[in-house]
Parts: C-alpha cells; structure tokens; sequence
C-alpha cells in the first residue's frame, strides 16, 4: 500500500497551491486529481473545431503573491498581459484605465476605496481571525495598525461603508450612470446578489484587494501547466485521472483516500480542495460527522449566478475599442439589478450583464487566422430552473442579443456558439450549483464564518482532514491564496 | 422669553424628550405644524364615528422604562395584547399563530410536523440575539473613532458584552447581522407558509427584501418589544395609537410643558454659530436655548436649516442619509364584520393580525416591483382589525380595519404618486382582501389610501419613510443619522436630535426620544434623577 | 392531520380521560407538553406511600415517542446517543442520552429496541428536527407515534403480582425486558426505583387496558398517581428530569446552562469505543479538562425540603443552587439533586440555605450537606427475579 504523509485532493489552483506550499515545507505530497489534467476551472478548451477559450476562469485576477513568489511561472512558459482597461462599448463607449485616472468622481472613489482595500487586503492570506489562542498576532496588529493609521476620517467612512450596498454608493459618489452600472457589475461579479443587496460594497473591496485583471496567454490552461510545472518541481507527486471516493476514517481520524478504482493511499494528513460540502457529505460521510455538522453542511449556498458562453466568430467584432480591453456590457446599475431578479426564482432575464473578453486580440493562434473567440461571463443565469434546456437556450438568445446590441453585426459572424449555465459548470468542473467560490461569497460567508464557523481555520470537523478550497477563506477565483492559507495552517499544526 | 428648549415635532418622540426634560424643571415648548400631536402615533376621525390609527397601528416597541418614567398608565394610556393571526394561502388553506404554546405547535405541524418542532430552537435562537440587543437601545452608541474617556467605557463595555458570549455564539450574531431572513429561516423550516409568517418582521417598514441581507436584523428590531414584560408580544392602544400621543401630552403638560400645535417651523435659527431658536411659519421666532429636532435628518437639515449654517461634509453626509419609503396604509371603515370563508366560524384569527402572502417568493416579487418604482399588483398586506377588541374604535357592530401595504415605493416610475395612483394602489390591495374574504367591499363605508406621498405631506416624514431613516447596518448605532453625529447632538451648538433618525431608530419606541433627553440632561444642572436606568437583561 | 379548530382544546385529554377524570375528583392537573395530566389525586402522600408499598398507576401517554425504524436504525442511534445500541439486545431497553456537537445534552430517555432494526425513543422533550438531521446518510425512517400508543406505569411493590392477576405473567422478566401479549407491551421499566412496569397499548384499547389492570389491583390497593408523588419517587431514585435538572441544549437561552452528560453525571452510559456519536470530540475534550459544573445527589441535615435553595461552601461562598430537592418519606432524609461548581463536586464543606415559610413568614435555616452517591434508595426488589410476591 503506497503511503504518503499528506494526500491533497483535487488539482484546481488551490490544490496546486498547497500541495506547493506543503512540499516546500518539507512534506511528502500526493496530489490526486479526477481529470486527465490538473487545472480545475483554469483551463483551456477547444469548443469548436479550430477554436479555443478559457473554459471557465478567463482572467489572471489576484493570483497569490506567495505563490507567485515561489514559483517561476515565466520559466514554465506561462505569460499574461498587463493589467487590462476597461470599456464600456455602446453609443457613448467609455474606457477606464485598469488602474487609477478615469474620470473625475471615478478616480477619486477608486483613490477611496483603494485604500479600504489595501488596509483589508492583509487579511485574505491569514487565516481568519478568532477570539483567543491561535490568532498570527503579528499579522493581526499589523492589519490593526494599518487601520489606525487610516485616520478617523477614514475609519468612519470605511465602518459605514463596510456592509453597505454598491447602488447606494454608485448614486452617491458617481454622476456618470455608465460608471455607476460598471461599479455596480464589477461588484456583483461571481456573485448571487443584485446591486442593492447590502454587503455588496464589501465585494467590490474584495475585489479591489485582487489587484488588476490580466489575460492568459494561450488560455488558463497555460498558467495550470505552469502550476503543474512547479508542483513537481517542488516534489509533489500528481495523479491525474485518479478519482477519490472516499475519505478513509479510522480511529476518529481521516487516514487517507480510497480511488474509484478501488486503491486505497494512507496519508497522515488528508487535504480536499474540493467542494467543502461534497467532501464532508460525499468522501466522510454524515457518520462520522456531528449533527450539527451535517446542518451547517446542509445550510451551505450553492447559488452560482454566472454563465459561461464561448463564442467562434468568423470575424473581429465591432466593438468599437481596442478588442485587447475587457467590456462590460451593463448600461445601468437598475440593468444589473433587475438581471439579478428572475434568478431568485428559477427564472431567466430577459436583458443579462456580460464581461466580455476576445482572447485572439492578445494570442491570435487560439482561433484560425482573421477568426476569433469571445469569452463571455453573462450574469445572471439561474443555477436551478424548472425547465434547464429552456432557460439554457432563452438565456443564450438575450446574451446573443446584448451582445448584438453592443457590437452591432456580431449576429452574422457567429460560427458556433457553447454556452455552460450554472448547471453545465457544476457537472464540468465540479463546483456545485455553479458557484464560483465553492459556495457564495458574501459577508455572511466571509472570514470566520467561511464556509462555516465550526470549519473556518481549514481544519475540517474531523481530524486530519483539512479544506483548501474557496470554500474557506478568503474565497474563490484562481487565485491559490485558500490553498496556501490551508497549508500553512496544516503545517503550524504539524510542527 | 427664552426657552429652555424649543422642540420641533409632536411626534411621541418629541413628546418624550420633552416630557423628560420638562420634569427635570426646564422650561420647554413642543411646536406642531398641525393641528394635533402624535406624528405617527395618532388616532383620527376621518369618518364619523370611526377612530383610525391612521398611520402607526401596534404598539409592541414602546419600551416600558419610559411608560414607567413618564407614568404614562396614568395619564390614561392601556395597551391591550393581541392574539397571534393567520396567513391566507391562496390554495384557501390558513396558517394560524396562537398565543398558547401547544396549539402553536399543532397549528405548525398541520403544514410541517418537522417545523412545529423547530420552531423553539428557532425563537431560542432569535430570542438570543434580542438579548444582546435589547440593552443598546437605551443607551447612547459610542463613537467608535473617539479617544474620550466615555466613549472608550463604552466600548468597553460593549466589548465586556460581547466576550460574554462564546466564539461559537459571538459567529452567530455576526452572521444573523449579515444574512437574510429567506436564508435564515431555511435554516430551520421547510414550510413556505411557516417561513412567510416568519419573515414578515425583517420586511414590515424597510426597503429590503426578505432575500435581502441584512433584512434578519430588521426582524429583531421587530421581536424587540414586549407588552407587559412579554417579549415580542404586541398590542393595541386602547383608542388608537393617538392614545400614546395623548397620555405622553398630559404627562409633559403636567410638568409645565406647552405644546403648539398648528405652528410649523419654517427654519431652525442659527446665529454665531449657535441654534438659538426657531422660526415659525407665521414669521414668529421662538427663542430658546436649545432647539431639539423631532423631524428626520433630511427634513431638519436640508428643509429647515440654511446650508451655510453647516459644516459641508456633514450636508453631504445627510444628503446620502437614505430615507426611501416602502410602505403604505389602507383605514378603512367597514359596516360590518368582515367575513374569511377560510376560517372556521368563530375562529380567534380575527383578534390578530391577517396575511394574505403565503411565500417568502411573493414577497420578494412585491420588493423587485418596488425597486423598479411600482407597487405590487400581489402586495404584501398586514391585516388588523383593532375593533375585535377595542370596540370603543367604531360604532357598535362596525369596524375598523387596518392594513399596512409593503411595497409602495417613493415614486412611481421616477414620477411623484397621483390621486390616481394612489386609487390603483388602493384598489389592488382592496383587490386582494376581496379575494379572500368576498364581500368585503360592499362593507366599505370608507377607505383612506395613504402612500409615501401622503405620509410625507401629513406626518412630514421625507419620502414617507417611517422609520426616518432605513434600517441597515451603515444607518443604524453610531451611523445614524451620520458616522460621527450618532450621539443626538447636531452640528452646531444648542441644536439636538431626537427622532428615529437617530439610534435606534423607528418604530414607536421613544427610545431616540428618552436617550436624547439623557444626552441633553448631561450638559445641565436639571435634576436628572426623573431618567432612570432601563431594565436589565438577566 | 390535526382537526382545524384544535385551538379549542390546547390542552388536550389523554386516553384515559374518562377514567382519569372520574377519579380526580379534586380536579389537580397540570399540563403536561399540552396534554391534561394528573398533579394528584388528591393524596399526594397516600400516592408516595403506595408507590413504595403497593401499586400505582401513572398515565405515561403525553410521553414524547419516536418510532426509529429500517436497516440504518442501529447505525444512526449509535451515532445518534451515548450509548452502544448496536449491543442492546431485540426485547431490551437502556436508559441513555444524547448530545448536540458541543457535547452538551439535548435530552435523556428510554430507548426501546423492539425488532432487530425498529426501535421506540420516549423521551421529555420534542425532538423531530434533530432526530431527522441525525438520520441524514441513514437508512431509517422517523415518526412521531405519542397520539398512536397510550401507556401507563404500574409501579410499586405489588406491581408484579397485580400484573400477574390481570393475566400477564411476567415473573420471567427481567429489569429493562420486554414482553408482548397481543397488542400490548409490558417493559420492565420506570421512574420510581421500585418493582415496576410500563404497559403499552393503542390509544383505542387504553380504556381496556385500564379498566382491566384496575379491577385485578383492587385487592392490593392500586390507585392512580399523578406527578407530584411520582417526582418525590423519582428523587429517592436520583433520576433526572429535563427543564428541573438540566436545561435541554437547544432550548438554553444562556448559552452557560446547556451541560454535558460527564458533568450530569451520566459518564457511566458513554461507550467512547463504539465509534463516533454525535458530541463524542468534545466530550472527549471536556473529560480531559473536566466540566464546569456537576450534578450531584445530597444529603440535607434535618427535615425540611430544599427546593430551590442555594448551596454554599462554609456557609460563605454560592458554589452551587438545588434544582430538585424533597422531604424522602421512604428513608426519611431531606434529600436533593444540585448543580455545583466542578471543583466543588466532592466537597464535605457544603451547607444549603433553606427558606421554609412557615404561616406568612419564613424560618431561614442554614443546613449541612453531605455529597452521597445516587440512588439515594437502592431497593433489591427493583432487581430481583423473578420477582418477590408481595
């Protein structure tokens, strides 16, 4: 029976990142991973004939310094663009700088928030506060310090801002509505809420932490080789095509993992960077799990809002910009707001906001030549209609529409189209219901109360078991960062 | 003559504010743009023989140290507690409340068996964060910037509080401050009647949805209140809601209190940089020491008081102070007894309060329409009929009949309401009712529709809200009415707020009221020994 | 489903009603999880005293019972209490507990194992939720069956022998058997510390069922008890009662007042090598660090009940409150149940303060406590078998 001290579970960027961290930390790794390839949502695709996309993840957005740091992606062959700007196409098309300027009210809630975020920022690669023992004091007085030195002013403005909505604070400080819908969507992006949902504002500084958006070379696939690259390099051992099914518990502690294939690994310590609430309900099992456990498991929301749709055009499309700039199709923050509406019921809208990006503008050789693709986000989708195929091809025809709309002609170029809705990216990538983060992202569901408040230090409820998903903290996007805050807090305990 | 202080507002928290301080011996004097205090808190005669609460209608939050204080149980007032109510479902089901435990539970285990057993935890867990709650209304928030020596005490003590707690208790309170009521009570229930009877409380008066977050918090600003030390229990004021106003009118006027009525302000005076009075609408300009603002921070800073009178940032702050109204009333006279086919004959759900929204879905649908500046064709309607017991409210064998609307948004379609709005608005909630109890139109002897519009031209709420001021988390303790101002001083000196702009907010509490008069009192030589500490929590 | 105008009888009659109602002619009842119960019949020590010497009948029906059945049974009540289910015998019944993750108990109860995988839990407090919750990943279904089964408690010395007149033998059955007769169900089991029965039966043959133990008692003098002699019983026994001795966890308002069986004294039930069950990490924790506080059974000096009353170490510092306490008739001693600080729970130094109002005014006493080990009453007949013929 092969034996390894630490089995990680899943090769999305999280698992990478932790398998990283624990192998450079002296650990023997085992990464298992279900696909042929490692990746997760970072992956490049070929959805048509001759085209390929980002099958899910289509931006470099927050990848974690410490990772970055101790890994030479460069030198994996993994290259992404500079921070991307901003346009808003349509009559009155409007591009923002990826960072600072704009225009006037803009730049200065940027100047504003930004500093919020900087302050905050800290917080995501430490593990989540909690009263008592445990806490990295260091770091905690750090980000306390960093506070208090913000000025009275400053804290006031950021404890009312805290949990307060993005419309209200689009109304408030810009007078541009097209800014006000960009704040607006930017905000709500990958997540299950309209812009006047409180806690919102709060989204966007999460946002903000992440720094500027960067498009993949050649796709996210590339920056998941990379990864892959540096895993090995640093010793972890991965599998792919290596399916877990169970966790192995004995003696009242998770022992290792047995595959589908019926081998079993022992490991002193088991890592999931899977779905927080597949592993403890699907891999542990409610047996060996506490009541309560099992409630908080069931409490969990699963509400991915956010389709994906790749499109194959035979031509450039209008967009009358700069196609290596990301566009944000939102008009309005109402636009936003009542493209939230239907999906609280099941529903489809009849107007979705998109993120658009066109790949080929920056690696032409992702389509044939003069071709090119679009990576849509389209928001929102519902994650559980009544009827899937229904709602799958009315939502496809209003982002086809909106997208008409913003580049006129588009219609006529299309060669194929491939949407994934919530459910699509549930089955493909295993994010249940199609969320994102691996279960939403809101302040209900930030910090200690991540994925929940009896599993938020990435220990799971059953010892030698550890979560690094974006379940835990601080959240989802390829990032690492949940990953390699997992491994740390696996290797100050095992120290 | 100076006065002590002048008040602007009859509102029941002006009166309480000036109650107090009248009987720590100021000389004090409360002007009323009408012709009858009360504010919101009014009983009126809009149809002979009829009483209408016209605007607020219970009476649960009113706390009981100021009752106590201000001796209003003599001074005539009786609250008279109601029984549970109902949920109508459209299928022609009901789901009754009952104020006795088990019939509770069987009521609940009709449409769940799993939910009649959940509820205990359920109210254990709400009834817990009350607890933490409750002792913060009566005391003035700390300023969470401040280095002073009394706000560092009570932080302190805020902080004494919350360690009291366990870290397990302490993620719960956080995440209960942050989630919805929809989450939340999928938490417990299966049931969607069972969770919309729930929820109700998170919605009634705020422009939240029930799959807001923030809006479970709104639900315990609701559960806060307790008629004779039962908690979340609610009641009637005998007479209506006016009866509060009355009873907190003889009592100020018994200290030597002078209350104006038909003297509307036109602006607050300020001269070298101190409010030193106000002006009326009639040119007459009332000196006073202090001037003590009933009115919503909109009304009293960007209505009543010269811009240049104000430090800009703080303009800027009020202007984003958000008092978007939500809600709207329907008085309506009835000839007779309303009848609910659903109801068995004789059946104690008339006492209480009816629903006619039997999913959390409804209601949010009621919300999507009042953000897009519409009201609802499927509104949410609070149904009471105060003369199942208080029949000294309409002639014998009539009644009068209640209902509170949410939504009814500000403006309709970016427009101000018309009378022909406000018909439609009326007609589509009376169209409701109809359905469920047929035969309830031709009662109707008369119906008041009032929405934001009329609440704001009467009672002088800005944009009719009727808590001044929304009730989420960056408007509520130490922002409210704005970061920095939370302690029921205004920006100048001499001028003071004590409405529901202020912490705690709205509802017919009198907490703002009495906790302003505290801060008042503390710059005095006034005998304060008439404000005694509120209750504790054991 | 419940008829629509419940609500006019929120206190409901149990099957026995007609029977019960004829004898309470004093009409002191209390209600019981909303149903009518008896406090008395009139005789609260004439109840007492034919508990310990003769037979009695109880109306166990308002009793809270779960029907716990399917091939996941065994698994899921393992998991689910403190206890080893999977080693309680079909026709056997253990006392036990269960905990929420906290370690802290939710409630105690009976758990009747009466097929190889179909089981009845009779217990205090309403359980649904939790139960349903803890049965998720099991294959096992949950219902409540209180309405469906009336029971009584025959219980005293002559217990058996009325049994045997009414055509049960049960000479054979030992301490927490069970024996069936039809539709009925006779467990050696009870709350009293005596020889005693539980009799099962459908709520539609209750009155049967009553009428015949009744007549077949008369010569040995069985009367119907209500809970006012029973709690003096169960006292003498040391058995605790949910909302008097411990507050459930889920319904604990002050988070400080849920408590954890090694803190209630119930340590002796937990099988910590069966595997997981629910709560089993934390008390693990908590037998390492110890509680807070413990349930302790005391010996009061004198003869003056305790109830209520407050302990002290040295006549000085609170370090515990008595949270059920009588005047023992059987062995003549102030006996009581306490909750005291952890570190005092061996203490000799402890003195309860008594207020006994005697005709308007109250006489303080301050009495000594001794520590004593429960049951207060240990009586062999309540072990022998067969039974003595009393």
């Amino acid at each position: 029976m092969p034996s390894s001290d630490i089995v990680v579970i899943g090769g999305g960027a999280n698992g990478l990142a932790c398998a990283i961290r624990l192998a450079r930390g002296g650990a023997r790794v085992t990464l298992l991973e279900a696909e042929p390839e490692v990746g997760g949502g970072a992956t490049t695709v070929e959805f048509a004939p001759g085209y390929r996309v980002s099958g899910l993840a289509h931006l470099v957005h927050g990848l974690d310094a410490r990772l970055v740091a101790a890994t030479d992606l460069a030198g994996q062959g993994f290259r992404a663009t500079d921070p991307l700007p901003t346009t808003l196409p349509g009559a009155d098309p409007l591009t923002v700088p990826a960072a600072g300027g704009g225009p006037g009210d803009w730049s200065t809630l940027m100047d504003r928030l930004g500093r919020h975020a900087t302050r905050l920022a800290p917080l995501r690669s430490l593990p989540p506060p909690r009263l008592g023992a445990g806490n990295d004091w260091r770091a905690l007085t750090g980000v306390g310090f960093g506070l208090a030195r913000a000025g009275r002013a400053d804290l006031r403005d950021l404890m009312r801002l805290i949990l307060i909505n993005v419309a209200d604070v689009a109304e408030d400080e810009l007078s541009d509505e097209r800014l006000r819908a960009l704040l607006a969507f930017d905000a709500t992006l990958g997540a299950w809420a309209g812009p006047r949902s409180p806690g919102t504002l709060l989204l966007y500084l999460n946002r903000l932490a992440l720094g500027g958006a960067r498009a993949p070379m050649g796709g996210m696939g590339r920056l998941a080789a990379a990864l892959r690259a540096a895993a090995e390099g640093a010793g972890v051992t991965i599998r792919t095509a290596a399916r877990v099914t169970a966790i192995a518990v004995a003696g009242d502690r998770a022992r290792g993992v047995t595959l589908a294939t019926g081998e079993t690994l022992r490991a002193d310590h088991v890592v999931s960077a899977l779905c927080a609430r597949t592993t403890l309900e699907g891999l542990v099992g409610p047996a060996h799990l506490d009541t309560g456990t099992v409630r908080r498991i069931a409490a969990m929301p699963f509400h991915g809002g956010a389709a994906k749709l790749h499109i194959a055009l035979t031509g450039a499309p209008g967009f009358g910009a700069d196609l290596r700039h990301r566009f944000v199709l939102a008009p309005s923050v109402d636009a936003v707001e009542r493209a939230f509406n239907p999906v609280k019921y099941g529903e489809v809208p009849d107007r979705p906001v998109a993120e658009v990006l066109v790949p080929t503008a920056h690696d032409p050789s992702l389509a044939p030549e003069g071709h090119h693709v679009l990576s849509v986000i389209a928001q929102f989708a519902p994650h559980a209609p009544k009827d899937p195929d229904a709602a799958k091809a009315a939502f496809t025809r209003a982002v086809l529409s909106v997208l008409e709309q913003a580049a006129p002609g588009l219609s006529g170029q299309i060669a194929h189209v491939e949407t994934l809705m919530p459910a699509d990216i549930a089955a493909r990538y295993g994010l249940r219901g199609g969320s994102w983060h691996h279960g939403d992202l809101a302040a209900e569901r930030m910090l200690f109360l991540r994925p929940f408040p009896e599993a938020a230090r990435y220990r799971a409820p059953l010892p030698g078991l550890w979560l690094a998903s974006a379940a835990t903290h601080p959240g989802g996007g390829v990032t690492g960062t949940a990953g390699w805050n997992a491994a740390e807090a696996l290797l100050k305990e095992a120290a | 003559m100076s006065w002590d202080a002048v008040i602007v507002g009859a509102g029941h928290n002006g009166l309480v504010t000036a109650a107090y301080l009248a009987r720590a011996g100021m000389t004090v004097c409360v002007v009323e743009r009408n012709d009858w205090v009360g504010g919101a808190a009014v009983s009126r005669e809009l149809y002979p023989g009829f009483t209408y609460s016209n605007c607020s209608y219970v009476c649960s939050l009113f706390r009981p140290e100021i009752m106590r204080d201000l001796e209003l149980p003599r001074h005539g007032l009786q609250v008279l507690p109601y029984e549970g109510g109902a949920v109508l479902k459209e299928d022609g089901g009901y789901l009754a409340m009952f104020r006795d435990h088990d019939a509770n539970r069987r009521e609940f285990a009709r449409h769940s068996p799993r939910d009649a057993e959940a509820y205990d935890r359920y109210a254990r867990d709400v009834l817990r964060h009350c607890r933490f709650i409750r002792p913060l209304l009566m005391r003035t928030p700390p300023d969470p910037v401040s280095l002073r020596p009394r706000d560092l005490g009570e932080l302190a003590w805020l902080g004494r509080r919350v360690l009291e707690m366990s870290e397990a208790q302490i993620a719960e309170m956080v995440r209960f401050w942050t989630m919805s009521i929809a989450d939340f009570l999928d938490e417990y229930f299966e049931s969607p009647v069972i969770k919309a009877y729930l929820a109700v409380s998170a919605i009634i008066g705020t422009a939240l949805g029930p799959m807001s977050p923030g809006s479970a918090y709104v639900l315990l600003h609701h559960y806060m209140g307790d008629v004779d030390g039962n908690v979340g229990a609610w009641g009637y004021a005998r007479g209506g809601m006016g009866a509060i106003s009355a009873a907190l009118r003889a009592s100020f006027e018994v200290a030597g209190g002078t209350v104006r009525t038909g003297s509307g302000v036109r602006r607050i005076v300020v001269s070298g940089g101190r409010a030193t009075g106000v002006e009326l609408d009639s040119g007459e300009v009332l000196k006073a020491r202090r001037v003590i603002s009933g009115m919503d921070a909109r009304r009293t800073y960007l209505d009543c008081m010269a811009e240049d009178d104000l430090p800009a940032e703080f303009v800027g702050a009020v202007r984003r102070f958000r008092t978007r109204g939500s809600s709207g009333k329907l008085n309506i006279a009835l000839d007779a007894a309303p009848h609910f086919p659903a109801f068995p004959d004789g059946a104690p759900m008339l006492k209480g309060d009816l629903h006619f929204t039997d999913t959390i879905e409804r209601m949010e649908r009621a919300y999507d329409d009042w953000k897009d500046g519409r009201f609802s064709s499927d509104p949410f309607q609070d149904l009471m009929i105060p003369t199942m017991i208080d029949p000294t409210m309409a002639p014998p064998g009539k009644h009068f009949v209640s209902s509170f609307v949410q939504y009814a948004p500000p403006r309709i379609g970016g427009q101000g309401w018309t009378d022909a709005d406000r018909d439609a608005f009326g007609a589509a909630c009376l169209d409701q009712i109809e359905r469920f109890s047929p035969g309830f139109r031709d009662r109707v002897l008369h119906v008041e529709v009032r929405t934001p519009r009329e609440l704001e031209a009467e009672v002088g709420l800005t944009e009719g809200n009727i808590f001044q001021g929304e009730l989420t988390f960056d408007q509520l303790f130490f922002n409210r009415p704005v970061p920095g101002y939370a302690q029921y001083r205004g920006p100048v000196e001499g001028l003071w707020m004590c409405g529901s702009s202020t912490h705690p907010g709205g509802g017919v509490m009198g907490a703002p009221g009495r906790n302003a008069a505290v801060e008042i009192l503390r710059t005095t030589k006034h005998d304060r020994s008439g404000v005694r500490d509120a209750y504790a929590v054991l | 489903m419940t008829a629509l105008t419940h609500y006019e009888t929120p206190i409901r009659p149990s099957p026995f009603a007609p029977r019960l109602d004829a004898l309470n002619r004093h009409a002191d009842w209390t209600p019981w999880s909303g149903w009518r119960s008896a406090r008395s019949f009139g005789d609260v020590e004439m109840e007492v005293s034919a508990i310990r010497n003769g037979a009695t009948l109880y109306d166990l029906s308002p009793m809270v019972k779960y029907r716990i059945a399917g091939p996941g049974a065994v698994a899921m009540l393992d998991r689910l209490t403190v206890r080893n289910v999977a080693g309680l015998p079909v026709g056997r019944v253990h006392y036990t507990a269960w905990c929420d993750d906290r370690g802290h108990l939710l409630d105690d109860g009976t758990l009747f194992r009466l097929r190889a995988d179909e089981f009845r839990l009779c217990c205090q407090e309403r359980h649904l939720p939790w139960l349903l919750d803890s049965a998720q990943g099991f294959d096992v279904e949950i219902a409540e069956v209180t309405v469906e089964i009336a029971a009584l408690a025959l219980q005293g010395p002559c217990s058996a022998s009325v049994l045997g007149a009414a055509g049960f033998d049960v000479s054979g059955l030992k301490p927490f058997g069970i024996a069936a007769a039809g539709d009925i169900m006779v467990s050696r089991t009870g709350f009293t510390g005596d020889l005693g029965y539980e009799v099962w039966t459908p709520a539609g043959q209750a009155l049967a069922l009553w009428d015949r133990l009744m007549a077949a008692g008369a010569p040995w003098g069985l009367r119907p008890i209500g809970s006012a002699a029973l709690d003096v019983a169960r006292i003498e026994a040391g058995f605790i009662v949910a909302g008097a001795d411990f507050v459930p966890a889920e319904q604990a308002l002050r988070e400080d007042r849920a408590m954890s069986p090694l803190e209630l004294g119930l340590g002796w039930m937990i099988d910590w090598d069966k595997g997981h069950f629910n709560g089993r990490r934390a008390l693990l924790a908590e037998r390492e660090t110890g509680g807070r506080r413990a349930l302790v059974g005391l010996e009061i000096e004198g003869n003056i009940g305790a109830e209520g009353a407050i302990v002290y170490l040295d006549k000085r510092r609170e370090v515990g409150t008595v949270t059920s306490a009588c005047w023992s008739p059987t062995t003549k001693k102030s006996l009581a149940l306490a909750h005291l600080d952890w570190k005092h729970r061996e203490s000799d130094r402890l003195w309860v303060e008594i207020y006994a109002l005697r005709e308007l005014r109250y006489v303080r006493l301050m009495e000594r406590a001794r520590v004593v080990p429960r049951p207060f009453l240990d009586l062999p007949r309540r072990r022998a078998t067969p039974p003595g013929a009393f």
